[in-house]
């Protein structure tokens, strides 16, 4: 068994190190065709002109071809600027879609082997490091975490948050660059919308997958736990079906891409104008699916946080939560448990939410004044800024960027708006609390230190309190990892929450 | 008022918190242990790689400060109790803590007015004594070889990480709670273990027979050779521990022993003093010792009249809370007994979680009788005992399984009949969602 996790685990990397190798793949030749066909008609004198030195010359790397092409278009952008042209500026996205249209070879050719090679190896490769699991006894298996370097900021950990972020920073704003990897995933977008696969469809399909062989190693880890088992089947339904399948599906239909699922003020362009229009021109389903986000905030949040607690969403249904709680696993001991990072989050968390609701209201504003200014500030950038500071760096590169170093809801707890908005919910009006059982508590500290939420569980477990905090989302690991049966998850009546802890627990009675 | 408590254990630090809670007194706190508090119920997961030292420290290093109790690392060399004072051995420092840059910079703490001192001598005004146990260690010859210890303290433990480099093939010497979490240990590192265990099954004089049987197997599945009957009869090796014979005359190669017969009150500095003591410190139901103003607290205590359905010497991790919590209200001017209340305790074994409520004790006594449920293929156990005149629950006890301690302590104290606590049986369930519900019945 050791042998088929050991060859797993060869198999994997194999996959990993042919996956980086297809970004060599294929030669790349841009020719007149695709000068008209890609360019729009008004830049074709302009920079299809100056695009001619490129033409019929082939490059042997996608890499060099972006940057060639991006020279001449940044060039031509700079000249426009100096001469303050603004007009003439453009700022189409051309580089990814040229790029990817430029290619052939291989890789373009055979997407399928190529596909087999690199996710094909990884995901057998990690199925079979992880299922050998299953000839262990059942029962919480936490040994070694830190005393080794994946989990315990080592090496490993280091190079795997490098890369993470790398990898963030490159498909947000560099994704010319990544244009091999979406041919690999181009029959599967061909089948579900009929479009070749952009870098957003290069992505849902990589967080899937990954939620789905971590989610098979979570319901092996915690096999002897069906508070788990059910909650990563959740996690896993509603990020493969309704996160994934679904808008893609939509797509292929004409409808508008939507996540069910998806709340604003976590969606936070729900409200852009590009999304309302598209909504308010998509007929009955498009009404449907504004007052479907609409209610989900206004009326869902609070029903479902009242009866359940925030875990509803944040451990059951949220795709940053299945992420989390599958990919992320392996890393939920490194959140920060300290009262220093309470204090950060919660000015944070709360700033962000401010943040979000007074973009939204500007970009709103907008919406029906028509007028982009809102008291002297351009609502566009506020909008732009959101997006980049917040919806960028901080929920994608920052949040699972540092996955292996500061734990797996660093966006979660630090900067999800949509959490803090639950959070409130959960504090004040909600029938969801985690019981401590009465004296049990021996201060061991793994409710701690398996929170991923950074929660010190183990200052109420030990005084008989029960935890009622805006941050828990309910994972239940706490209550799986202690030793002595103190922590359980459950929904009662509002009132019947210990908030104060006992003078002396269950003594000198 | 400076009350002194000697020892930074559960038992110590609870009286500490709870004195400051109440009073403004000047409190310090004395331990040759640690600096700061740890819980050492999670030496065997710091081990096991599950937690690092700082995850078992309940309170983070700032809280001391904040709260005005001096820390003093250090050992007592001696104690007069006359002149109500201490006195230190030279390396004994006060414990100050800088702050990291964040925790100023967030208002969590502030800068400390002093700077590490030596302590050589401390008065007092009153003083609790917490100074926790000792591993017993028999009086087999050869205890001193290297790799033959006990686990109890931190200490312990960094011995333990040295001496079992390396190590093949491990004894663990008794039966009990540390001995299953030594094995437990050791197994976690690939060490191969053996457990001479002097009774017929595991833990056999706290469990009845059924859950002895249980827990023996869960043990032997995963893979621990359990010797019943078997005693430790002779320790050989030159410099280190090369191999044991049993009173079965069965010789067994290994490379360390872990003893793991008992534990004692760590009173050994105090038995020529005018303290009275016997196997540990004897205190009346106010924790007050034979001298005037000097308590104590926890694992060195010895009740001469214990609580009800207790025992005199209760080396348990909350009853050292309980003490602590309860001479903090007599010294903070509420003179207050200790009272533990129904009996209570728990424990794992590897992957089985045991928990145990009123008494339950491995034979049945006259006019109890008992209730036993097994599961049919999965490994949880429930035994209710009752008295057999009225029916009234006296005790529980739960493998496999968690109970609520809030009902099954209500259900004792108001005695209710066999036949309410089985009907209301769903009270008690303190499983997660989606776990079976048990259904008990005659």
């Amino acid at each position: 068994m050791a042998f088929l996790s050991r060859l797993g685990l060869y198999l994997l990397l194999a996959g990993f190190g042919l996956w980086l190798y297809t970004l060599t793949l294929n030669e790349f030749t841009l020719t007149p065709t695709l000068i008209s066909s890609q360019l729009k008609p008004e830049h074709q004198a302009t920079l299809g002109v100056r695009l001619q030195p490129l033409v019929q010359k082939t490059f042997q790397s996608g890499w060099e071809f972006t940057y060639a092409f991006d020279t001449i278009l940044n060039n031509l952008n700079n000249e426009y600027r100096t001469a303050q042209q603004w007009d003439k500026v453009i700022y189409d996205e051309y580089s990814f879609a040229i790029t990817k249209a430029a290619a052939s070879g291989s890789l373009k050719q055979q997407p399928w082997l190529w596909f087999g090679l690199t996710f094909g190896l990884i995901v057998v490769g990690a199925l079979l490091f992880i299922l050998p699991a299953l000839t262990q006894l059942a029962g919480n298996k936490n040994n070694g975490i830190f005393h080794d370097a994946s989990t315990n900021r080592g090496w490993i950990a280091k190079i795997i948050g490098a890369f993470l972020i790398l990898f963030y920073i490159t498909l947000y704003y560099y994704p010319q660059y990544l244009a091999n990897w979406t041919m690999l995933v181009d029959p599967i977008s061909k089948a579900l919308n009929g479009a070749e696969a952009s870098r957003w469809f290069l992505y849902g399909f990589i967080y899937t997958v990954c939620v789905l062989v971590m989610g098979v190693r979570m319901a092996i880890k915690y096999r002897h736990n069906r508070y788990q088992q059910v909650r990563t089947a959740s996690v896993v339904f509603f990020q493969t079906a309704v996160a994934f399948l679904l808008p893609e599906i939509l797509v292929s239909l004409n409808k508008p891409y939507f996540d069910f699922k998806n709340i604003w003020p976590l969606d936070y362009d729900f409200f852009f104008d590009y999304n309302l229009n598209s909504l308010l021109q998509s007929g009955n389903l498009g009404i449907f699916m504004l007052v479907w986000g609409i209610a989900l905030f206004v009326v869902g949040v609070p029903i479902l946080t009242y009866f359940f607690g925030k875990r509803w969403y944040c451990s059951w249904v949220c795709g940053c939560g299945g992420l989390a709680e599958t990919l992320g696993d392996p890393y939920r001991q490194l959140s920060d448990k300290s009262l220093a990072a309470w204090k950060i989050e919660r000015y944070l968390v709360h700033a962000v939410l401010g943040a979000a609701v007074v973009m939204t209201v500007m970009v709103l504003y907008t919406y029906f004044s028509g007028s982009s200014s809102v008291l002297f500030i351009d609502s566009y950038s506020v909008r732009s800024l959101y997006g980049f500071w917040i919806g960028g760096i901080f929920a994608g590169v920052v949040g699972t960027g540092l996955y292996p170093m500061m734990g797996n809801r660093v966006w979660c707890r630090f900067g999800c708006p949509l959490a803090a908005y639950l959070g409130m919910w959960q504090r004040k009006k909600s029938r969801f609390r985690i019981t401590t059982n009465g004296g049990q508590c021996i201060s061991c500290g793994n409710c701690s230190t398996y929170c991923e939420m950074g929660i010190d569980v183990r200052a109420y477990a030990q005084r008989g309190q029960d935890i009622v905090r805006s941050s828990c989302v309910g994972c239940g690991i706490c209550s799986a990892v202690c030793p002595r049966g103190v922590l359980n998850l459950e929904n009662a009546s509002e009132n019947s929450r210990v908030m104060v802890a006992p003078e002396v627990l269950l003594g000198n009675k | 008022m400076h009350v002194v408590i000697i020892g930074n254990g559960i038992a110590g630090i609870t009286a500490a918190r709870e004195l400051r809670k109440r009073s403004d007194c000047r409190i310090t706190v004395i331990s040759k242990e640690t600096d700061y508090f740890f819980s050492r119920t999670a030496l065997m997961y710091m081990y096991m790689g599950h937690l690092k030292f700082e995850h078992t420290q309940p309170y983070e290093n700032w809280f001391w400060q904040k709260n005005k109790i001096e820390l003093v690392r250090g050992m007592i060399e001696s104690v007069d109790f006359a002149q109500r004072k201490l006195f230190l051995s030279a390396d004994s420092q006060t414990v100050v803590y800088q702050p990291t840059l964040l925790e100023r910079l967030t208002k969590v703490a502030s800068k400390p007015a002093t700077s590490a001192s030596q302590v050589r001598d401390l008065s007092y005004d009153k003083l609790i004594i917490a100074t926790g146990s000792v591993p017993r260690f028999g009086d087999w010859p050869n205890t001193h070889l290297d790799g033959v210890q006990g686990l109890y303290s931190f200490q312990d433990l960094e011995k333990l990480e040295r001496s079992s480099a390396g190590v093949k093939q491990a004894v663990v010497v008794g039966g009990g709670l540390i001995g299953v979490e030594l094995a437990e240990m050791l197994h976690s590192r690939g060490i191969h273990v053996t457990m001479l265990v002097r009774e017929s099954s595991y833990w056999s004089s706290v469990l009845a027979p059924e859950e002895s049987a249980l827990v023996t197997q869960h043990v032997q599945k995963h893979g621990i050779n359990l010797r019943f009957g078997c005693e430790l009869a002779k320790i050989q090796g030159t410099q280190k521990v090369e191999r044991v014979i049993t009173s079965q005359g069965e010789t067994i190669d290994c490379q360390l022993i872990g003893i793991s017969i008992g534990v004692e009150p760590n009173i050994d500095f105090l038995r020529t003093t005018s303290l009275e003591t016997q196997r540990g410190i004897l205190v009346n139901e106010y924790l007050e010792t034979n001298l005037p103003n000097v308590y104590a607290v926890g694992d060195c205590v010895e009740h001469r009249i214990p609580p009800q359905g207790r025992k005199s010497v209760e080396q348990i991790w909350y009853t050292g809370r309980i003490m602590g919590e309860t001479v903090a209200q007599t010294i903070g001017g509420q003179r207050t007994p200790y009272r533990p209340g129904v009996f209570f305790n728990s424990a794992k074994f590897f992957d089985l979680e045991y928990q145990t409520y009123g008494d339950v004790p491995a034979q049945c006594p006259d006019g109890i009788q008992t209730f036993y449920w097994q599961h049919p293929s999965k490994e949880i156990a429930i035994r209710i005992n009752y008295r057999q005149d009225t029916q009234a629950v006296t005790g529980f006890n739960a493998l496999g399984t968690r109970l609520r301690h809030a009902t099954c302590d209500a259900w004792i104290r108001q005695q209710r009949s066999l036949d309410y606590v089985l009907e209301h049986f769903q009270e008690a369930d303190f499983n997660p969602e989606f776990f079976e519900k048990l259904r008990l019945s005659h």
